[in-house]
């Protein structure tokens, strides 16, 4: 391993890198800021390859740690170091940064340098969240990445757009904040230390376990989104301009699932036993009631917005049954979630920029003007209805067959989102591409160029990948999750 | 009876800014073509002259001298020096706006000066009447900065309403006094801890007095019940004046709180905690809830202001739990902490309001931030940066402050206190960004350029982005609190 901090390469290169962008300031020079947001974004991702390259698959202890005092007087430290639990997340992250600038390049036309930089910074920030292992560095990345989607939403969004960024700041600033009440009384019960990885460690009686449990609940549930608390979701998603929603969906809803794998899973394990049936029987009903949901939608955007809170429906039921093949299932199915939802909403975006509506109803024989473009969104369709060879399969059959393993009616409820995922993604890829031309706008529609190409490709050949050969991907994770579940195994009391 | 000459040395600040105040008065009398001008540099220089004079004087000793009247110690030293510095930086914030509004005349920075001296006095005072007479000269000095806009009644109504409650705090205050020198014999904080200590006071009485000495601290900080005063002074204040009643002396009045309270009546720290407890919970709550019906941005931060001084108070009653003093240096220095942040963040968004008035147009309402992102996108984002720091987000100093606060009122086992105060965080959150919402998702109404001398730019600048820098690197602002209390606890 080579002694290079590719974790704070990988944090303060697209931060710093934002503000350069920022530097470049009006819209004048809006071509540099692009291609120097461009640069930026590349060179954030190369800087992540070696975390994937050099990643020691046999052992679940944190690799690529750093450590640094911060503020020695309430002993924080600037510590990271990811395991494989955490690491596929950053270049997911990176990932999606690169292709979210390629995506604004034309589209975005006011504002331009502002818009990069808030992308840019987020992504850093993002990073950040997976790499902390002091909860105060964590707790500040998870916070301070809530700015630059505030602003994302609320300048490039839609009609609605003020309504939707305040209800999107102040929903996930509620459950953070009772997050930080509970890690100021875990500090002071770990004897004055920050560091999760101590926390893990820590004994704790049953209620303050159950305490702890629900505050990070609060914190993580809002973000995940679970039911009840979905409801920011759509609206951010429809008032979000494109690359918002793909950096919400790809990025932003994998910070909840996170958080339970490094929080609530290990520092309360069993308030997590006890509360899981509940847990399981939220997730169910996000995974089936949210699907039918969706089934109802006339606005694409909405439609995917809801698909995606049924899809980490799945991650979380994954995570609370306990089992190795469910909780793989879980992480993968967030990770191809990155790339899918991603896609679909870069698809939706594709259709936005030329007609300017989401509405279903408006379109109808898209595949007659833009056949290129139908193939694409017919495989991201399908991936996202879980279509064995998409990486959407691999991750939704783990966890159906862990929840099999765990109880046979949870798995028969997890299956049946299968079906209905389906349904509503197939239903609505049948009403916006097949069928006649609906009206003289459709008729006039241009097929993709280059660069959404470009773009387009990129994902479909991840997705692809990751459902033909997900070996890598479960590798990475394989010795972390088993030492997860063998420490949540052991009580604390 | 023997006259001793008293120790000059430890108050040579306080003596060189009298000094200087008599010059100024006297020079601007002879000078009269020159007056506003040398009045105003005069001014600055005493300010950096007196910064000089502490950091000359200051010893890491605690000493005494006036017959035990006057204290000088880390605290008092660290406090004036952050005081010089809040003082200097709203003169020349609202030096340009005062000028516009020809009010800028030689009193006013006269009477600034005597503010800052009254306040000096009750920072260093180890006696009830020094500390009372500082408090009256910062007092009477206010008063007359808020009407100092004559012509305008609102500034004259909002003057007469300060002083008309300033006096029955006052009033209140030295009652209270009365009843603790009754009750212990004593008018010296260390004397008055001794007989407490000594159980030679009369609990009924001196808790009665105890009462009325909170009266007074809180009218000072502003927290609730005793609040009413600053939504109406700070509205009806010039801005200029806004700025300053609202930054330096929450400073001064933390000071006293720390004196009379810790230094004074640690013996009887469980009761007061009870009592501060109270008005914390309720100016937390209202300061946040009433913030949010606010369109005109002073009022909002006034309440933000008095919600502000509510996590001060969380931080003071943190300090002893069932008479264990183990918390005390933690949890004073963190209220410390976040009065300091207070006031760098009240600097910068006043500041700011300055920033946006000029001759003949007052930025009053919220709706004046609308669309500043167009206007200026820097100015924008450091308003941005303090608006995101009040409301307590990373990496900004308000999240730290907030941070220590909570800490030390987790620590002294209050956990529901914590839940409250982040749940109404989750409230004051929602006004912070609607002024963030003003400025970048809406469209300006009001296109003229910002105009302001580059003095002003730079310092602006340079408060907004040590809220941004301290954020970051908290770490010496907060060892400097726990250090400059740890030799006096």
């Amino acid at each position: 391993m080579t002694g290079l901090p590719f974790l704070s390469l990988a944090i303060w290169i697209p931060i710093l890198g934002g503000l350069l962008v920022l530097a470049t300031g009006s819209d004048r020079n809006a071509p540099l800021a692009r291609v120097l947001a461009l640069f930026v974004a590349i060179a954030g991702f190369v800087v992540t390859l070696p975390l994937f390259t050099l990643f020691d698959v046999s052992t679940s202890a944190m690799q690529f740690a750093e450590v640094l005092p911060w503020i020695p007087r309430f002993n924080i430290n600037y510590h990271l170091g990811v395991d494989g639990l955490s690491v596929m997340f950053i270049l997911l992250n990176a990932f999606v940064t690169v292709i979210v600038v390629i995506a604004g390049w034309q589209v975005i036309q006011e504002k331009v340098a502002q818009y990069m930089a808030a992308f840019l910074i987020m992504s850093g920030l993002m990073n950040g969240i997976f790499a902390a292992l002091d909860a105060v560095l964590f707790y500040t990345f998870f916070e301070a990445s809530l700015i630059p989607l505030y602003l994302v939403i609320g300048i490039w969004g839609g009609p609605n757009r003020v309504y939707a960024a305040i209800k999107f700041f102040l929903y996930t600033l509620l459950g953070s904040l009772l997050m930080l009440v509970a890690m100021l009384y875990l500090f002071m019960e770990a004897g004055g230390s920050f560091n999760i990885l101590d926390w893990h460690q820590l004994p704790l009686g049953m209620d303050a376990q159950t305490l702890i449990f629900w505050a990070f609940l609060a914190a993580f549930a809002v973000k995940v989104p679970m039911w009840p608390v979905h409801t920011w979701l759509p609206d951010a998603h429809v008032e979000a301009p494109t690359g918002g929603s793909v950096v919400l969906a790809a990025i932003a809803l994998k910070l909840g699932a996170y958080g339970f794998l490094r929080f609530s899973l290990p520092i309360v394990p069993d308030a997590a036993h006890a509360l899981a049936p509940m847990m399981i029987v939220l997730s169910l009903i996000a995974v089936i009631y949210i699907g039918f949901v969706a089934l109802v939608q006339t606005d694409m955007k909405k439609l995917v917005a809801y698909s995606s809170i049924a899809h980490m429906g799945f991650v979380t039921l994954g995570f609370f049954m306990f089992n190795q093949v469910g909780l793989e299932g879980a992480i993968v199915q967030a990770i191809s979630h990155g790339f899918v939802s991603a896609a679909m909403f870069l698809c939706i975006g594709v259709l936005y920029d030329r007609m300017h509506s989401r509405n279903i109803a408006d379109y109808g024989g898209v595949v007659k003007t833009m056949p290129k473009f139908a193939a694409f969104f017919m495989l991201f369709s399908m991936a996202n209805a879980g279509l064995p060879g998409t990486s959407g399969f691999v991750g939704e059959f783990m966890v159906v067959l862990g929840a099999v393993q765990f109880n046979f009616w949870v798995g028969f409820g997890a299956a049946i989102t299968l079906i209905l995922g389906a349904a509503y993604t197939l239903w609505m890829y049948k009403r916006v591409i097949f069928g006649a031309v609906a009206n003289d706008r459709v008729a006039a529609l241009e097929d993709i160029g280059g660069r959404e190409f470009l773009f387009l490709s990129i994902l479909a050949l991840c997705v692809l990948a990751m459902g033909l050969y997900p070996f890598p991907f479960t590798e990475v994770m394989h010795a972390s999750v088993s030492e997860l579940l063998r420490h949540v195994a052991v009580s604390k009391l | 009876m023997n006259f001793v000459i008293p120790d000059f040395y430890p108050a040579a600040a306080e003596i060189f800014v009298a000094v200087m105040a008599l010059v100024i008065m006297l020079a601007t009398t002879f000078a009269r073509s020159i007056a506003r001008s040398l009045a105003y540099y005069l001014t600055q220089l005493t300010l950096i002259g007196a910064a000089f004079v502490t950091i000359a004087t200051m010893d890491g000793q605690v000493s005494f001298t006036f017959s035990n009247m006057f204290i000088s110690d880390l605290m008092g030293d660290f406090l004036k020096l952050v005081i010089y510095f809040t003082v200097a930086t709203a003169l020349l914030y609202g030096r340009g706006y005062l000028a516009d509004r020809n009010i800028d005349r030689p009193e006013y920075y006269l009477l600034s000066l005597l503010m800052t001296l009254g306040m000096m006095v009750m920072v260093t005072s180890n006696h009830l009447l020094p500390l009372y007479i500082g408090l009256e000269m910062m007092s009477l000095s206010l008063y007359g900065m808020v009407a100092f806009d004559r012509d305008s009644a609102r500034s004259t109504e909002a003057a007469m309403k300060y002083f008309v409650l300033g006096a029955l705090a006052s009033g209140l205050l030295l009652y209270g006094m009365s009843m603790v020198y009754g009750a212990t014999g004593s008018l010296e904080l260390s004397g008055i801890a001794q007989s407490i200590y000594h159980q030679a006071a009369n609990k009924t009485v001196l808790l009665f007095g105890l009462v009325f000495l909170l009266a007074g601290i809180a009218f000072k900080l502003g927290v609730v019940p005793f609040h009413m005063w600053v939504p109406d002074v700070y509205q009806g204040a010039p801005t200029a004046v806004t700025l300053m009643v609202s930054s330096a002396p929450k400073l001064a009045a933390f000071a006293m709180a720390m004196r009379l309270l810790v230094y004074g009546l640690f013996e009887l720290a469980e009761q007061w905690q009870s009592m501060l407890m109270f008005m914390a919970v309720l100016s937390i709550i209202l300061g946040n809830l009433a913030a949010i019906a606010q369109s005109n941005i002073k009022r909002m931060l006034a309440y933000s202001g008095i919600s502000h001084m509510g996590f001060v108070l969380l931080g003071l009653l943190s300090g002893v739990v069932d008479g264990d003093r183990h918390f005390a240096l933690n949890a004073y220095s963190s209220a410390m902490f976040y009065a300091i942040a207070y006031v760098i963040m009240t600097l910068a968004s006043f500041g700011m309001v300055l920033l946006l008035s000029r001759a003949g147009f007052e930025a009053e309402n919220i709706d004046d931030f609308k669309g500043l992102n167009k206007r200026s996108s820097w100015f924008a984002a450091l308003m941005m940066i303090t608006m995101f720091s009040m409301a307590g987000i990373p990496f900004f100093i308000g999240f730290f402050a907030k941070l220590a606060v909570l800490q030390a009122v987790v620590a002294a086992g209050y956990v529901w206190l914590a839940v409250l105060a982040v749940l109404m965080s989750v409230v004051g959150a929602y006004y912070y960004l609607r002024v963030v919402k003003m400025m970048y998702f809406d469209e300006p109404v009001d296109t003229a350029p910002l105009r302001a001398p580059a003095g002003v730019r730079v310092l602006l600048s340079a408060n907004g982005l040590a809220v941004a820098v301290l954020g970051l690197l908290p770490q010496g602002l907060m060892s400097l609190c726990a250090y400059a209390l740890l030799a006096s606890l």
